[in-house]
């Protein structure tokens, strides 16, 4: 028989700790898939971030690399300055990336590290149990935002992708979703297209992949991609920001 | 004389921390010890600079100096502010262009010269700082004519070497002044 | 040994580190040590390597982390100020266990205080100045030459143990010139570096840089390891230099400049009779405990002079145990005691 669905190499035999419902396992495979597919897992140098992705490195088969909250771009950069032979991709939360880290992303993307960023947007702290992060939307409710997401308190969200998009550094830049079949299969387009970006010496390469939090969302499973598609995509609108001719 | 402790003050862009880099690295070749270092204080945004070069043959211990057996200066308020640094019986060169205040000191060697007048009608005045080493070295034999001359090669970009002999002549003056 | 040479302290550190194989530098600019990062941006891409100004000292001292996880001999400087802001990374890099050099040119604070000559970063050094039970290597060099040797050795000795060295100084030793001999060839260890993340090349398991154990078992062994490991650090590489100690009516303590300072007073002291010793710590951690107990019986009391309101004090009371009574004298804000303000003081304990 043959087989038609498999394991990607890049990602070890293990099962996730993520929740019900989480897209993070779906990303992780994407990733390896791409790994495997550009035939670079030798090479490959992942960084983890702080949240709930924080031991991805027990899930993929490539070196990896666990970096302090929000620090990663900075991890990236010492790692792929040292052997710039290696893909170096660095795996971050919208808290992550976002808020405590928003310096590093902002600068590594200003120095055209040729590094790509796989930047999970989940408007929401996992790890830390649903506090508001920098992309919760307006009036979405939160432990740290009972009351709803308020712009007179807590300000609006932040679009990371076009705001990168005004850095010369950062050459390809692209927001996909994991609310479905589609999308999903666009959004490993992206995340391909971003490694071959880096591989090709371009510069700073960045996919947002809007992600599913149902546990901190009080939403099931089915729900929560419905609320991808309803809530956040308006906020967040998919498609490419910058990059989409480059020749890799 | 076997150990020298010197302040050089003065303003900004008259060579006083470079005029100390030189005779420090002339007091290396000498195979003596020794230690130089620049204010690096908020005062150097401010238009002043000063170094303190020490030269010995002992082991030198700290390179601040407190007191000096030497103060050269470039203008008046640095002799207003080391003038009570020179030890008693030391020596105080100062560039009698541009510092026309007499010591208060009685109990230190005053010497004047007209360094940056000099040095501008020998057609550069920034070898007013060299002229007042002249005069120190001839107080003091504190380096060689020969080991400065090494000094001054070592320390200076090699295309400003042309100007070596313009400033031995310079060195020259302050000696016989 | 090559040419004598005047170089500034500064910048003997940056061509010491370049010797030692180090060719990638991150930092942010702070007075008073940016003659280190002036050097190596001129030099590291001379030499193929990486000279990256960060966007802070936070993002400076991760890039350290990432470089060293990738093998790399890595340097970054910095001053006080700069320092506490890397503290979150240097308690990584001890977590992870990965080898970094780290040089704090130590200016005056508490906040911004001002750039002249301290040594108030003491505890912030030597007691683990970042969360968790970790401790860095601490050099205190007292002078050019001494900068050089020491931090080609912070290189070895990181890479030897997996630990940060950290080369602590202060304004006048950065900004003081004096003759520096560098060696023909450098002594450089060759550390197995196989935990490196430098890509499987698809033929062995992955590497993991990590400082994460959620599980508190693990956790506790991995504190043991560090512990076990310390303790071999303190047993191997403890250094000290002692002068006069022998027959000495009182041992001063004292490191780097002030160090300097000390020896000059002892001259003093002997011109009126007085017996001074100097214990002078070049390992600040591991404090060389040691030596106190060779010498505790000989002179009448001890005295540390520190560039602050008396922090290694506390290590020279804990070295001396009770056996003798230990006095402080220090000054603080960029201020720097005089030989005669020693030695007054010297006479003033030994008249009690």
């Amino acid at each position: 028989m043959d087989t038609v669905f498999k394991k990607p190499h890049a990602l070890v035999d293990v099962s996730m700790h993520y929740c019900p419902g989480c897209t993070h396992g779906i990303v992780h495979r994407l990733i390896a898939e791409v790994i495997d597919e550009l035939d670079i897992e030798g090479k490959t140098i992942g960084i983890s971030p702080v949240g709930c992705t924080y031991n991805n490195y027990e899930y993929f088969n490539c070196d990896m690399v666990q970096a302090a909250h929000g620090r990663a771009p900075a991890v990236a950069t010492g790692v792929k300055r040292v052997n710039p032979d290696n893909v170096v991709f660095a795996y971050q939360g919208d808290g992550d990336l976002a808020a405590i880290g928003t310096a590093e992303i902002v600068h590594a993307a200003t120095r055209g590290e040729k590094i790509t960023v796989i930047f999970v947007n989940n408007a929401i702290y996992g790890m830390t149990s649903g506090q508001m992060a920098p992309t919760t939307l307006i009036n979405q409710v939160t432990t740290t935002s009972p009351l709803g997401r308020n712009p007179e308190l807590h300000g609006y969200p932040i679009n990371v992708c076009e705001l990168l998009a005004t850095l010369e550094g950062a050459v390809y830049i692209e927001r996909v979703s994991m609310h479905d079949i589609k999308n999903i299969k666009n959004a490993k387009k992206a995340i391909k297209k971003a490694f071959q970006v880096q591989m090709a010496n371009l510069g700073f390469s960045i996919v947002e992949v809007l992600s599913s939090c149902p546990t901190n969302w009080g939403l099931n499973p089915v729900e929560s991609l419905k609320w991808i598609q309803d809530k956040m995509i308006p906020v967040y609108p998919l498609g490419n920001f910058k990059g989409k001719d480059l020749e890799v | 004389m076997a150990d020298q402790q010197i302040i050089m003050a003065g303003f900004g862009g008259q060579g006083i921390l470079s005029a100390g880099r030189i005779l420090a690295y002339a007091g290396m070749l000498e195979n003596k010890n020794v230690s130089w270092l620049p204010s690096y204080g908020p005062e150097m945004r401010g238009g002043t600079a000063n170094c303190n070069v020490i030269i010995s043959d002992e082991v030198i211990g700290s390179p601040i100096l407190n007191t000096a057996t030497t103060l050269i200066v470039m203008n008046g308020p640095s002799l207003d502010k080391f003038e009570n640094a020179v030890e008693s019986g030391g020596i105080i060169i100062k560039d009698s262009s541009l510092v026309q205040r007499t010591p208060e000191r009685k109990d230190v060697e005053v010497y004047g010269v007209p360094a940056t007048e000099t040095a501008f009608n020998m057609g550069n005045p920034a070898f007013a700082n060299i002229i007042l080493l002249g005069k120190l070295i001839a107080l003091t034999n504190i380096v060689s004519k020969e080991n400065f001359e090494v000094a001054l090669k070592k320390t200076l970009p090699s295309k400003k070497h042309s100007l070596i002999p313009v400033e031995m002549k310079a060195l020259e003056f302050g000696m016989q002044y | 040994m090559g040419e004598k040479l005047l170089m500034k302290g500064n910048e003997v550190i940056a061509e010491a580190a370049l010797r030692a194989g180090c060719r990638h530098y991150f930092g942010y600019p702070i007075t008073p040590q940016t003659e280190i990062a002036h050097y190596l941006a001129k030099k590291m891409p001379e030499l193929g390597g990486t000279f990256i100004q960060a966007e802070s000292e936070v993002a400076a001292i991760n890039m350290v982390y990432g470089a060293a996880s990738a093998g790399a001999r890595v340097l970054t400087s910095s001053s006080s100020p700069g320092i506490s802001l890397k503290q979150e990374g240097l308690s990584y890099i001890a977590g992870a266990e990965l080898p970094a050099v780290v040089v704090n040119i130590v200016r005056c604070g508490p906040g911004l205080g001002g750039i002249l000559p301290a040594q108030c970063d003491y505890f912030q050094a030597v007691k683990g100045g970042g969360h968790g039970d970790y401790k860095m290597v601490v050099l205190a060099p007292s002078s050019v030459q001494e900068l050089y040797e020491l931090t080609v050795e912070a290189f070895n000795i990181a890479d030897r143990y997996r630990i940060v060295s950290m080369i602590m100084g202060d304004g006048i030793l950065g900004q003081m010139m004096e003759s520096v001999e560098f060696k023909d060839v450098e002594n450089i260890d060759k550390a197995d570096k196989s935990w490196a993340t430098t890509g499987t090349q698809m033929k062995r398991e992955h590497n993991t840089t990590t400082s994460i154990y959620i599980q508190p078992e693990v956790l506790e062994k991995h504190n043991q390891k560090l512990q076990a490991k310390y303790r071999l650090i303190e047993e191997k590489e403890t250094r000290v230099e002692s002068y006069n100690c022998e027959d000495a009516d009182i041992i001063v303590t004292a490191f780097g400049t002030v160090a300097r300072i000390v020896k000059n007073v002892i001259k003093m002291a002997q011109k009126e009779g007085i017996k001074v010793g100097l214990i002078r710590p070049i390992t600040l951690w591991p404090f060389p405990t040691a030596e106190y107990e060779k010498y505790a019986d000989v002179p009448k009391a001890f005295l540390s002079v520190e560039l602050n309101a008396g922090q290694m004090v506390e290590d020279v009371k804990m070295a001396v145990n009770g056996k003798k009574p230990v006095y402080f004298h220090g000054r603080m804000g960029g201020m720097i005691p005089t030989q005669k303000e020693i030695l007054d003081k010297i006479k003033e304990i030994l008249n009690k």
